[in-house]
């Protein structure tokens, strides 16, 4: 990875007022590492995009690639790429041109402009396209054109702010796959910008939550998704539904009954939650279920999805909780409405995070 | 919930008029012709204040005692009349251009200043154009004047022993002129400089370029429409331009429209003012379809 630079991120402060955007922040980032920055509107993680692009200043802290501190360098020195969540491509330039751009201010020339921007063109699949004007382009092939811009002057980080919001769904899914092979080809640093969780944990190799100007948990999608170490975490990232649980000396009970746990659930003055996800809770045959944790209620809705169908559970406690039960002749019949229902979730999959504030 | 028999997904009978289609036809007619209607009163107005005067104006024009003629035209070729075309071009020429040069950093100032002061910033540009023209031009005479607020000052100071010569000239035109003209030339250029996004700006140095670089290469060319505006709006102006130049040339700076105004007042020669009135008109007419044809008009007229 000759062509990627750490990037290291040491109590960055950035305040607003009294706001703070960032609030003493810090964060390593591995040479050819994809991170995303995830998290809520106003959390912060384009504001700590914009240090690294040096278009904000911090109030403190400091930010280094590789051994370089840049702290106070100015954006066009930065040698970073940067695709802009509207893209930002030059309107008075021809696509060419605009690829063209940063190699031109580097100084390079006229024929090894033209065949970088070929080969730019056709990395990102937009061959013969280069004479076009922008804004000829339909958005797919925008945010194409604005990745090309980003990575023809050969930058060692990549910097990309929520760049396939504007996408519909379906261009936005198959993007996200050629932006993650466009990584692992080039290997560039990646610090990925979104507020989208799916897309978070298809391309990241970590993913950084961020909230309220701080990092709530760093780690692999798998790690983020499976083993959320807050509430916010397991609300923020796929769907989940909670349950007061009692913990005592490394146990936990529900009302009277203990759980079986794969983990020591953590420590944490204000009481836990066990967190459900739907996908994995699984119906079971009365009587059946020896080694899972077992819990008992009544089925009230029914909602049918196509490649599954959705069960919301009144518990015999009264808590309402979700069961996605997919759609394979092999899973047990979906119960009628008012039936009583005996669900059950692997120690594996049982979930302990501290009851904090709801965010 | 039976499925046996398919569904009717198009029910249209064979040979049968798609249905509703006519009725559709008529409603959009009559929303064509109510907007067509609306736009009558406005479009008869400028028919009868704008396109008749000038028709009326061409055929005086080329209408003598003795019927058709082009012997207004002919005078035309004097050179007196030639002069005043040259100082008339020389004139708006500079006037233009000194705007440029002033107006465009006031309006990027301006565009970059936060909502409130570019608000504050705005009025005091428009502030002049509220109050009257005819005011300021003596305000100005007050200010240039050989013993007028200027001259006194700088002589008091010592700067200077002998008073300038600041008005009742090419100069007092001038910067009478500029004055009147800036404003004119600010709001179309801040309004081009407003729409253009700070991502622009900000991918400019991400790939690469200076502050300075970015501002040629990106911004300008960005704010270019709102110039070109700009330009053709104070250059039209100042081509027709009577006050100023009448005030403050002090009879030395002679405008095409003041050759106009004395061949009716004078000479009571309604066709060679006619005739003067036409060349104006076909020459800024000219100017527009040449920027036209230079920076395209829809560039000029709608930003994108």
């Amino acid at each position: 990875m000759a062509m990627s630079l750490p990037i290291s991120i040491r109590s960055v402060t950035k305040r607003y007022g009294a706001f703070a955007a960032l609030d003493d922040i810090g964060l390593e980032i591995a040479s050819g590492e994809f991170i995303t920055l995830l998290g809520p509107s106003g959390s912060g993680k384009t504001t700590l995009l914009m240090v690294l692009a040096g278009f904000i200043r911090p109030d403190s802290g400091e930010v280094r690639f590789g051994d370089r501190d840049v702290s106070l360098t100015p954006p066009h020195k930065r040698d970073v790429g940067m695709v802009f969540q509207n893209y930002a491509l030059f309107p008075h330039m021809s696509v060419a041109g605009n690829l063209a751009y940063p190699l031109k201010l580097r100084g390079a020339g006229k024929s090894a402009i033209a065949e970088r921007v070929n080969r730019a063109l056709d990395m990102v699949q937009l061959q013969g396209l280069g004479e076009r004007q922008v804004d000829q382009l339909s958005g797919g092939q925008k945010q194409r054109v604005a990745l090309a811009r980003a990575i023809i002057f050969e930058p060692r980080i990549l910097l990309m702010d929520e760049p396939l919001s504007a996408l519909d769904k379906k261009l936005r899914e198959q993007m996200q796959i050629e932006v993650r092979h466009l990584h692992q080809r080039l290997g560039m640093t990646t610090v990925y910008v979104t507020h989208d969780q799916r897309e978070a944990l298809t391309m990241s190799d970590r993913i950084a939550v961020i909230d309220r100007g701080r990092f709530k948990q760093i780690g692999r999608p798998r790690d983020i998704y499976e083993r959320p170490d807050s509430r916010f975490i397991a609300e923020f990232i796929g769907e989940s539904s909670f349950l007061p649980v009692t913990v005592r000396d490394g146990a936990a009970w529900i009302g009277e009954r203990p759980l079986k746990l794969a983990r020591v659930p953590p420590g944490a003055a204000g009481g836990h939650l066990l967190v459900l996800r739907p996908e994995k809770l699984q119906i079971l045959a009365a009587g059946a279920a020896d080694g899972l944790n077992r819990l008992d209620g009544e089925v009230k809705e029914v909602v049918y999805q196509g490649e599954s169908s959705l069960l919301y559970v009144a518990l015999a406690g009264g808590q309402q909780v979700a069961i996605r039960q997919p759609a394979t002749s092999a899973a047990p019949a979906v119960p009628d409405i008012g039936q009583p229902i005996r669900l059950g979730l692997a120690p594996s999959d049982t979930i302990i995070v501290p009851a904090d504030a709801a965010p | 919930m039976t499925t046996d028999a398919a569904p009717a997904i198009a029910h249209r009978p064979a040979g049968d008029e798609a249905l509703n289609a006519g009725r559709y036809k008529t409603a959009r007619r009559l929303e064509e012709l109510a907007l067509g209607g609306l736009a009558l009163p406005a479009l008869l107005l400028i028919g009868l204040i704008a396109l008749a005067p000038n028709l009326w104006l061409c055929w005086l024009s080329f209408y003598g005692p003795n019927g058709f003629t082009l012997a207004y035209y002919e005078r035309l070729l004097h050179p007196n009349y030639m002069l005043t075309l040259k100082t008339t071009f020389e004139l708006s020429f500079l006037v233009t251009g000194i705007c440029m040069a002033l107006g465009y950093p006031l309006a990027y100032l301006i565009a970059q200043s936060s909502q409130r002061m570019a608000s504050l910033l705005l009025l005091l540009v428009m502030f002049p154009v509220w109050t009257s023209l005819l005011v300021r031009c003596y305000a100005w005479l007050v200010l240039l004047q050989r013993r007028g607020l200027i001259n006194t000052w700088l002589g008091d100071a010592g700067i200077i022993e002998t008073p300038l010569r600041l008005v009742h000239n090419f100069t007092g035109t001038t910067i009478g002129m500029v004055h009147i003209m800036l404003p004119f030339m600010v709001l179309p250029l801040y309004a081009a400089m407003r729409a253009i996004s700070p991502d622009y700006m900000r991918a400019a140095a991400n790939l690469g370029a200076s502050p300075i670089k970015a501002f040629w290469q990106v911004f300008v060319p960005l704010s270019l429409p709102g110039l070109v505006a700009g330009v053709i709006i104070v250059f039209v102006l100042c081509l027709g331009f009577y006050v100023t130049p009448a005030l403050l040339g002090g009879g030395r700076v002679m405008m095409w429209s003041m050759q106009i105004e004395r061949t009716v007042t004078y000479h009571s020669d309604w066709g060679a003012a006619s005739a003067l009135g036409v060349v104006l008109l076909v020459m800024t007419l000219l100017i527009l379809w040449l920027v036209g044809r230079l920076v395209g008009f829809e560039r000029i007229m709608g930003s994108r």
